[in-house]
């Protein structure tokens, strides 16, 4: 895989976000994204943590990288994922008390996150500072952007509203639909009926672009 | 004594049905949706796990409150937890392969998953949170294993069915699987309120 130093650093954010996104794609890392996405605003503070611990674990890696003997290399990004995700918790207690008495659990359950390890072990240890920045940064924006995606959905027609974070402590509530929602959306069952939906959605819409590439690279070919 | 026991099944149930974690609190999905295909691993995955979930339950509610909380630092919790975990799928992996051979060969791979599955970490972290006794966090570990294995086996034995369904194909695989996850989830919601603990 030394053909990942010469992608780019767009491509290797574009990567993370588009072709292996985590959830819709991988299908990893499910648990946050139908616990905490029946508001808006939830999903996008439980998005931005797995984003801040992407990026800090694969930069941490990837500066020890020459440092870890191989064959120790696992309890250690364990330890460095712990210890970022524990930094994570506190900073979250301190700035958004009142989201983190929400979502505080799945916080701290980001440490047995597949996805974190996986990018430390297939991409940080083997990449320099730049790539590995870039391709957490990636990761963690096509995180937020399921999370978000998922709780916009669900927010919206279970409770005809969208409760918008302008701040950490404050936000502000948006209301669409004052007629009863759909209240079956923002109940546990409805979290993975989104989920099926939206990833039925995204493997439609992957499908169309592969079938519209093969499309015009079929001519080419003759 | 007699009431420390309906306590004890109160807690049991209401962790396994009214609080299951795979359809209520949303855990342990990665592996729930990985070995639920088949009736054979969904079996084999969940005798582990409830073995793993009760161990690990007690040791690290004996670390928790023998070696945490009086030195004031369980603010390293997640850090500990998850090196017990780890250690402790190590060592019963070890044990499982020179005792039992056969079982190891059967189960060992659900061994070597477990260590990175969220509700084996939830539980130490949820009993240390609720302050569970000793006896208590065992019957939270029993009661939500149970509750797991219960999912998974549900899931398996309508997936082995789905295979011969006609699934419109954005929906085959996952996306189905999530949406049938739902419908049970649904069910589920009918068992809460059952007990008021």
């Amino acid at each position: 895989m030394s053909s990942h130093s010469t992608v780019s650093l767009k491509d290797q954010v574009l990567n993370g976000i588009i072709k292996e996104n985590t959830i819709f794609k991988l299908a990893l890392s499910l648990c946050p994204s139908i616990a905490v996405t029946n508001s808006l605003k939830n999903g996008i503070f439980m998005g931005g943590a797995v984003l801040f611990v992407q990026v800090m674990v694969n930069t941490t890696i990837s500066l020890m990288r020459n440092v870890i003997h191989p064959k120790v290399r696992l309890p250690i990004f364990m330890l460095v994922i712990s210890g970022w995700v524990t930094v994570t918790q506190m900073l979250m207690a301190a700035l958004a008390p009142e989201v983190n008495a929400k979502v505080g659990l799945y916080i701290a359950l980001i440490v047995a996150f597949a996805s974190i390890l996986a990018r430390a072990e297939m991409f940080a240890s083997k990449n320099s500072l730049l790539p590995s920045m870039a391709d957490g940064l990636g990761m963690g924006i096509g995180f937020l952007f399921a999370l978000t995606t998922i709780s916009f959905f669900r927010e919206l027609v279970g409770k005809g509203s969208l409760t918008v974070p302008t701040g950490l402590a404050t936000d502000h509530v948006f209301t669409f639909i004052n007629t009863k929602p759909v209240l079956l959306m923002i109940l546990p069952a409805g979290g993975f009926f989104a989920v099926g939906i939206l990833m039925a959605g995204f493997n439609w819409i992957n499908a169309r672009a592969a079938a519209k590439a093969a499309a015009k690279t079929a001519p080419a070919a003759h | 004594m007699g009431h420390d026991f309906t306590k004890l099944f109160e807690l049991i149930v209401s962790a396994s049905l009214i609080n299951n974690f795979v359809f209520t609190r949303f855990l342990g999905l990665c592996i729930f949706f990985g070995v639920s295909k088949k009736m054979e691993t969904a079996v084999g995955m969940s005798i582990t796990f409830i073995s793993v979930m009760m161990i690990s339950a007690a040791v690290s509610w004996v670390i928790f409150n023998l070696v945490l909380v009086p030195l004031e630092i369980t603010f390293l919790q997640i850090i500990v937890f998850i090196g017990v975990i780890a250690g402790l799928v190590q060592v019963s992996d070890t044990i499982m392969r020179k005792v039992s051979p056969g079982l190891y060969y059967k189960l060992g791979i659900y061994l070597a998953l477990i260590s990175t599955n969220c509700i084996i970490l939830a539980v130490p972290l949820i009993n240390a949170e609720e302050k569970y006794t000793f006896i208590q966090s065992l019957a939270f570990g029993l009661g939500s294993g149970l509750g797991f294995a219960l999912a998974l086996i549900i899931m398996a034995s309508i997936r082995e069915k789905l295979e011969l369904a006609d699934v419109p194909a954005p929906f085959k695989g996952l996306p189905m699987a999530f949406v049938i996850t739902g419908l049970i989830a649904l069910a589920f919601t009918g068992f809460s309120g059952l007990i008021t603990l």
